[in-house]
């Protein structure tokens, strides 16, 4: 070399990278797709491809428009699509699920600032969007081909609203729903694996279902019955851990996760809507930089001087 | 209670190369101003004689330690030098006459007491051997009636990938470092010590462990082997338990922490008298054909430890003296070693050059959950971008030790503990 390189410590890097967090996220969706594509069919899986595919391409046009470095390798465009691809019902149509990923990649995402700047997530808001754009298409469900015998086919409603269906088809997913939300089994697959490769904090989706499970229970509602129904397991495994729009500390996390919980019950007992996971995500990604102010971590060994000084000019003053 | 760590892969394949002294080189070059505190003034000029362990450099600083000849010979240049810091001092070089004669004012050190073995420690030109350089008898000279100190801290987790060389201090000498804690304890009067070890050194513990199987006052501290464990403030709270808070010395919480080499040096030079002169280093880096641990003059080029652990300098991209993680960049092969270099690594494009560029933070939190000391990463790289120094001292920047775990963990390639040093900087 003619020159040695100078560059300030650390030397070495570890082999962390947001493409390899992302990558794991997708494969901790896959349990979910295949659910999806058992339980609903090709057309389930068509969708997961139109999302995750238009959100890509939504990313790779935002970067081209607003001459930014191509960020689609990143994957966190192709995680949006596929969770959003999972929070919309079978017989959807593809340009609605298309025109969701456009809310979710430039809306809500790219007008932020890209990635690591967006308040809300992408995913629930492109969901919400769709959901009170298009009532009756968000709502327009199928039953699912893998039917149980005792299943109950004369009813229109989702299991969150009929409450007639038994643990085992909310756990194999063999109810009304959208796609990714029905199968529990799946869900808890996928979001084991993220806890295990440390790619998630357990903190949350404890700290959301737990309270689920409890305020189910003061409230007269079978807290098992609610944990497993709706989009509970989606939102709490998937979305509400999402980087960006949560808390950064456990504390931090702990507290995002019980007012998704309260929020998501209160707006399942007393509210209009029959489900609130989504909703209780978004409200709470909105108080997530107030969360951070407050959950801050303390230093160790921090002097706790400043107290003492304020204290002192305010009666100075 | 607990300090977070992060693991890291030790590379420490010099961990069996027994210490081998290099050829005497052909020149030293000493700088004026090897360590913290303030630089020396030369004592000798172009055309004198010296000897080694000669004093060539002293002041009258408190802050300060005198530099000795580390060859005889006669002295070429006291010319500017240019430091790693970027500062300039003065630099004695000195051309070997190959005869290693010692300095008549060698002799072995008449210490009876307190005050006499502080002295002592000072006219040997003692630093920390670590890699921080606290001139080790101003660490000494805590006013043990005000703040009373109980506990000496012997640091020998090398947690630095790397480094074997404090290991080897321990493997080769365990008599000198036990000696220099006994005359440590005895003169500055404290009544515990701990040895820690990190666990990767299993063969050190045991060793440790069983000369100091009937003492009461010394406990061997086997460390999780977890970065940077080797922290002063991590080592003394892992030994005591204590925390050592902001603005605070060791001393405050009643702890000496003392570097393993520098045990075994106090030892050997009371027993000699012959000054810090020359110094143990690991030579390692996939640049070098032969990585080993070395005993080399204090003051020798680099270029001659690259040339004796097998590396050619054409095919070394990054020269660092000290481990990955906290050590510096050298920019010139014919930089001089000096009291504190625990290590010269040696390191090829295809290790230096990473292609990974920095893409933006995806609040993670994974710099937080890093640091040792639970601070905020992310929010002082927010609060040095808007420049707002109140939110930095609030954020407690003055706590970063530059450890670079923070940099280390992230997904984002972010260059935080960067970051850090220059918001350290603003806040001051």
């Amino acid at each position: 070399m003619d020159k040695l390189i100078v560059s300030p410590s650390p030397h070495i890097r570890s082999d962390a990278a947001t493409a390899k967090i992302m990558g794991n996220v997708l494969i901790a969706l896959l349990p979910a797709v295949i659910a999806a594509t058992l339980l609903f069919g090709g057309r389930a899986l068509i969708l997961v491809g139109v999302c995750t595919g238009s959100a890509i391409i939504w990313e790779r046009l935002c970067n081209l428009v607003m001459k930014r470095p191509d960020t689609t390798g990143d994957l966190s465009a192709a995680v949006t699509g596929m969770i959003l691809a999972l929070n919309i019902p079978r017989s959807l149509p593809y340009w609605m699920a298309v025109l969701g990923t456009f809310i979710a990649i430039v809306i809500v995402k790219q007008l932020f600032g890209g990635l690591g700047h967006n308040f809300a997530n992408p995913a629930i808001v492109g969901r919400i969007v769709l959901f009170l754009s298009f009532p009756s298409a968000m709502t327009a469900w199928t039953d699912p081909m893998l039917q149980p015998e005792v299943y109950d086919a004369t009813t229109t409603a989702t299991p969150l609203v009929s409450k007639a269906a038994s643990y085992s088809d909310l756990f194999l997913g063999t109810v009304r729903g959208c796609l990714g939300e029905t199968c529990a089994f799946a869900l808890l697959l996928g979001g084991m694996y993220l806890i295990a490769m440390k790619i998630i904090s357990p903190a949350t989706p404890i700290a959301f279902i737990g309270t689920v499970a409890a305020f189910s229970w003061l409230a007269g509602e079978d807290p098992l019955y609610q944990v497993l129904s709706g989009g509970l397991l989606l939102g709490a495994l998937f979305m509400a851990t999402d980087y960006v729009t949560t808390p950064v500390t456990t504390l931090g996390k702990i507290i995002f996760g019980l007012g998704c919980g309260l929020i998501t019950c209160v707006i399942r007992f007393y509210g209009s809507y029959p489900e609130g996971v989504s909703f209780s995500i978004l409200l709470m990604n909105i108080v997530t930089p107030y969360i951070d102010m407050l959950t801050e971590t303390k230093p160790v060994g921090a002097k706790k001087k400043e107290k003492k000084d304020k204290k002192a000019k305010e009666a100075a003053a | 209670m607990h300090l977070n760590g992060i693991s890291l892969k030790h590379n420490k394949r010099t961990a069996d190369s027994a210490t081998v002294p290099v050829p005497l080189p052909e020149s030293v070059k000493l700088p004026m101003s090897q360590h913290m505190g303030a630089p020396c003034e030369p004592l000798v000029k172009a055309g004198d004689a010296v000897k080694v362990g000669q004093k060539i450099g002293d002041t009258d600083a408190f802050m300060s330690t005198p530099v000795h000849s580390s060859v005889s010979g006669i002295v070429t240049a006291v010319e500017d030098h240019l430091l790693a810091n970027g500062k300039v001092c003065k630099a004695v070089v000195i051309e070997s006459d190959g005869r290693q004669k010692m300095s008549d004012e060698i002799y072995r050190p008449v210490v009876n007491d307190r005050e006499s073995f502080i002295n002592a420690i000072r006219e040997s030109g003692c630093c920390g051997l670590g890699g921080a350089g606290f001139p080790t008898h101003i660490k000494l000279r805590v006013d043990t009636d005000k703040t009373p100190v109980d506990s000496l801290v012997i640091n020998a987790a090398e947690c630095e990938p790397y480094i074997t060389s404090d290991y080897r201090e321990l493997i080769e000498a365990p008599e000198d470092v036990l000696d220099g804690i006994d005359k440590v304890m005895k003169y500055i009067g404290i009544a515990h010590a701990y040895i820690c070890i990190e666990d990767n050194k299993p063969q050190a513990i045991e060793d440790m462990k069983r000369r100091t199987a009937t003492r009461d006052d010394i406990t061997v501290v086997k460390l999780k082997s977890s970065y940077p464990q080797g922290a002063e403030k991590v080592v003394a709270f892992s030994a005591t338990g204590r925390i050592i808070g902001e603005g605070e010395l060791p001393a405050n919480k009643g702890i000496i922490v003392m570097n393993v080499s520098t045990a075994g040096f106090i030892s050997r030079y009371l027993k000699t008298g012959i000054p810090l002169v020359e110094r143990r280093l690991t030579l390692d880096g996939d640049a070098f054909g032969t990585p080993c641990n070395v005993k080399a003059p204090i003051g020798i080029s680099v270029r001659k430890l690259i040339e004796f652990a097998d590396g050619s300098v054409d095919d070394i991209a990054k020269l660092l003296a000290g481990g990955p993680m906290m050590g510096m960049c050298l920019y010139d092969f014919d930089a001089p070693i000096t009291k504190t270099n625990n290590a010269i690594l040696g390191m090829t494009e295809k290790w230096a050059v990473r292609n990974e560029a920095k893409t933006a933070c995806i609040r993670c939190g994974r710099c937080v959950r890093a640091c040792p000391l639970r601070l905020m990463p992310t929010e002082f790289e927010k609060a040095y971008e808007a420049r707002d120094v109140e939110r930095l001292r609030k954020l407690k920047i003055g706590l970063c030790m530059n450890c670079g775990s923070c940099s280390y963990v992230c997904p984002a390639k972010r260059n935080l503990a960067e970051i850090n040093q220059l918001a350290k900087e603003l806040a001051r």
